[in-house]
Formats: structure tokens, sequence, C-alpha cells
């Protein structure tokens, strides 16, 4: 498949702190590729490509051409740019898109950068903008991601005999983790009362079973590994990457409870590392609801179907359990700006894999990646090893 | 299914779906259409939204009906008119309304229809 001999590696990784920001757009991804090309210690001047993961500039704050912005402003001019949209799954599309031009050999060198800016706006217009990704027969009736989250979690809980509680041991799992990410937007454990005396915002799901509407960004430097030794003695590799795409209308899945997009992603990138589920140490899902993360943990094989409720009550996914489950906090507490998100969850492997992740370090040499957009309408899934 | 009358897709294989797609799992475009004005569906799934988006009636109880029809089933998503629900209570389709107020929505009206059809529960 590779067209170049070399594995893609990251030499470079970095995000901004997510939550309420007064920063736009523009400024996020910029703080975000500075630190970026800091971290990585390389000459601006070798990044050929730039890709922008970003869902809705356009709709936010009504700035279009992001990615042309970022080079400007970064002064990485005449590189190649691109904006990356896959809705939440921005990001991790944005991850596939640098992949994609190192390991054809297209790039030697490509930045990929994720942002969002949302906070500005309210919570209503800001889950606006999101359901904007729905189909218009979901549109029309008000149908929101959180709804189609409420949907889910009572057929879930109604089909595998789950307890509500199961989802809030998610919550206040990943509050916890995030306690100890200096970047995450609530750095606040919270307990399991709390998290089932929360507003009900789409019954059964509560106020703490949502990730927080949040701005930031994130980023990484993508290199042929070949590369990567000349300019990096603390580099890691993407080992495997896969996308897929589910029905864009969701109640035709013959399913609910189960993300097909999710298997295909999975078992694509499964099959370039040569990798199975149970080799994986640690991951970080798309846990935007409760709910999404025990969806996850099963069609990406770490747990049988309709076990993946137990194993969060058990504590297998804990910081200290078999398979750490989000030891950046997640969506859940480190904060969803959209674009940013995908890119985030792969700049937690580096750090994870470089043992820089402080107190919330977890032991292993191999980390997945899962980013969801629309409500697992298309995903792309990311193992990054340790070298 | 602007306000007429509520209909899935049928698909030269026999399959069956709601909504219309250009192209169906066939590969060909839909033959033709299966009513569903009178038909009787079951409340697979639903939530009731505290936070819903602009223009949209708070709360908001949602459900996904599942239609037994040949071919099938059908699938729809939409509001229930009606206090409380129940996963498997029955339900058909109601009167054209309008859903939400295109005015308040991000989604402009000349680029799709905000009248539609809401679950009611029956009786058995």
């Amino acid at each position: 498949m590779l067209l170049r001999m070399d594995r893609v590696a990251i030499i470079g990784a970095a995000m901004t702190r997510f939550g309420d920001r007064s920063a736009w757009v523009a400024e996020l991804l910029t703080e975000a590729a500075e630190a970026t090309i800091a971290d990585a210690g390389i000459d601006r001047r070798r990044i050929d490509h730039v890709y922008v993961a970003n869902m809705a500039s356009g709709e936010f704050e009504g700035h279009a051409g992001v990615a042309n912005r970022l080079v400007h402003d970064c002064q990485l001019i005449d590189a190649y740019c691109a904006r990356i949209d896959q809705t939440s799954a921005s990001g991790g599309a944005g991850v596939y898109a640098g992949w994609q031009a190192v390991a054809s050999g297209a790039a030697e060198c490509a930045l990929v950068v994720g942002a969002e800016k949302m906070t500005h706006r309210t919570t209503a217009e800001a889950t606006d903008v999101i359901a904007s990704l729905t189909h218009p027969v979901e549109y029309q009736h008000g149908v929101t991601l959180p709804s189609f989250a409420g949907l889910t979690a009572r057929a879930y809980l109604h089909r595998y005999d789950a307890p509500r509680e199961s989802l809030a041991h998610v919550a206040v799992k990943n509050h916890r983790n995030g306690v100890e990410n200096p970047h995450a937007h609530f750095q606040k454990a919270v307990d399991l009362q709390t998290v089932m005396d929360s507003p009900v915002i789409a019954d059964p799901l509560r106020l703490y079973d949502f990730c927080p509407i949040s701005d930031g960004s994130a980023g990484l430097l993508l290199v042929p590994e070949s590369v990567a030794r000349e300019v990096s003695d603390r580099y890691v590799v993407i080992t495997g990457i896969g996308g897929g795409t589910d029905t864009h209308v969701v109640h035709e899945r013959p399913d609910p409870t189960r993300m097909g997009a999710v298997a295909a992603a999975g078992e694509r990138a499964y099959a370039m590392a040569d990798r199975e589920p149970a080799e994986v140490d640690f991951a970080e899902l798309h846990d935007m609801f409760t709910i999404l993360e025990f969806l996850q943990s099963e069609d990406l094989g770490f747990f049988e179907k309709g076990a993946g409720w137990r194993a969060a009550m058990d504590g297998e996914t804990a910081l200290s359990g078999a398979l750490p489950i989000n030891p950046s906090g997640g969506l859940k507490s480190k904060g969803h700006p959209l674009g940013a998100s995908g890119v985030a969850q792969v700049v937690e492997l580096v750090a994870q894999l470089r043992g820089e992740a402080g107190a919330r370090q977890v032991e292993g040499a191999v980390g997945l990646a899962c980013n969801v957009g629309g409500f697992g309408n298309c995903v792309t899934t990311t193992i990054v090893e340790a070298v | 299914m602007a306000g007429e009358e509520p209909a899935a897709a049928r698909y030269a294989d026999g399959s069956v779906g709601y909504p219309a797609h250009p192209i169906g799992p066939d590969g060909v475009a839909a033959t033709g259409e299966v009513s569903l004005a009178e038909a009787v569906g079951t409340v697979e799934t639903w939530t009731r939204s505290t936070a819903p988006p602009p223009g949209v009636r708070a709360p908001n109880l949602l459900a996904i009906v599942s239609f037994d029809v040949t071919g099938g089933p059908v699938r729809m998503i939409g509001q229930v008119d009606a206090e409380a629900i129940a996963i498997g209570d029955r339900v058909r389709l109601g009167p054209p309304t309008e859903l939400r107020d295109p005015a308040a929505a991000l989604r402009p009206a000349t680029v799709q229809s905000y009248t539609g059809h809401r679950f009611v529960p029956v009786e058995d």
C-alpha cells in the first residue's frame, strides 16, 4: 500500500489549553502550530504540506480560508494547504490526510493542525451548528447529536440490561483522568451521585453524560521515519490508520447499538498495523457522550458486544485498569473543540508513548485513537506505537 | 415527506426505506412508494430532549419507530405527540404539522421543509 518504504513518524505534537478561550480560530491554530513546530525542533521551511482540520469556522465565526490564513500567519509559504472537514471527525481525517501525504511521498513534512472556536455562541446555537450535519428528515424534527445519544443510550441499557449508573462511571473516570491534564477544559473530579443527580438533557442522559462546548487547537508534525531518525530522538510511528463511513440517516441502521463505521475503521487500522485488539495497551475514544465510550470499546473489539458497560463499572478502563481508556480525560473532561479533538487524541497517544504524560501516565507501547463524526457517521482510527 | 402523505421508498430489489435516497441499496433509483398513512409502528427507543436547538419545542419528545411492511422494516425518527412514550408502544403518523420555527433554524426554509408528521400513540 505504501509507495514510500518508510513508515510515517510523528516528530512533533502539541495542543493549546482547551476551554473557554478568548482567541479566535486563526489564533488558536497559530498557537498550536507554533507549539508543534517547536516541539519537533525542525526548521519550518521544511514543511511542505499543511492540513487544517476544522468543521465549521464559517458557521461559527464567519471565517473561511483558515488553512491559507495559518500558512501565512506562520510563514509557511509556499506549502500546499487544505482544510479538512469531516464534522466531529475532522481531526482524525486531518491526521489521515497528513499520513497519506507522507506515506505516498507527496510530502516530506506535513503539519496537521485542528481547531474550533465555539464558546462565543450560545449552547443552543452551537448545538444547531453541529445538528446541521443531520439529514433533512432528522433536522426538521429538531434532532440533535445529544438526542441521538439519548435514543441510543436507552436502546443499549434496555437491550443489555445495563444499569444507568454504568454510564455515570464513564463520566467519573474521565473527569478523574482530566484532573491530571493541564490542557483539559475541566480539571475537576466529580462523584457518581453528582452525575446521577445532574439535570436531564436527553433522557436517560444527564448533563455529565455530555462533553462541554470548548475552544482549542492541537497539532502534529509528520515525516518519513528516515527523516525522523535524523531529526528526533523521541519520535513515534503511525503503524495503522483506517477510516469508514456509516449511513447518513442514523435510524436506517439495523442495530442502533452498533457503530458500523467504528468497526470498519478499526478493522482497517488493525490490518495495516498487523495488530489485534488485545495488543492495544491504551486508547483515546470519542466520548462526546458517555454511551459512545461503551459502543466504541465494543465495536473496536476490546470487549464483547454488550459487555462494555460492565468493564467500565469493574474498573478495567480506569487509569490503573487492564485497558486504560481516555487517560487524557477524553472529550468529556478535556473538551471537544470539534476539529481539534481527533488531533488532540493522537497528541495524547504521543505524550503517553514518550512517557511525558505525568500523573496520568500509563504503561504500554501501542495506543489507539478513534475519532467519530456525526453520530458514528464517519470515523477515523489511528494506531500509534513507540519505536 | 414535506407535508404530503407519509411514504417510504420501494426499490427494484423489493427493499424499502425512509427517506428515499437517489440510489437505493440495489444501486438504482426507487421504483415506487409504500404509503405509511395507515401504518402502525412500534417504538424501538425514545428520548426527551430538554435542550433543543432554536425554534424547536421544549421538551422535545423523540422516538425511533419501526413499521413492519413488506420488504421492511421501515424505520423513522420523529417527534411524538404525547406526554410520554415507552419502548414497545404502538404509534401511527399524525396529520402534517409545523415541526419547528423555520425562521429560528440555521438551515433556511428554502433548503428544506419544516412540515412533517408526529407520531401519535394508538390503543391496540
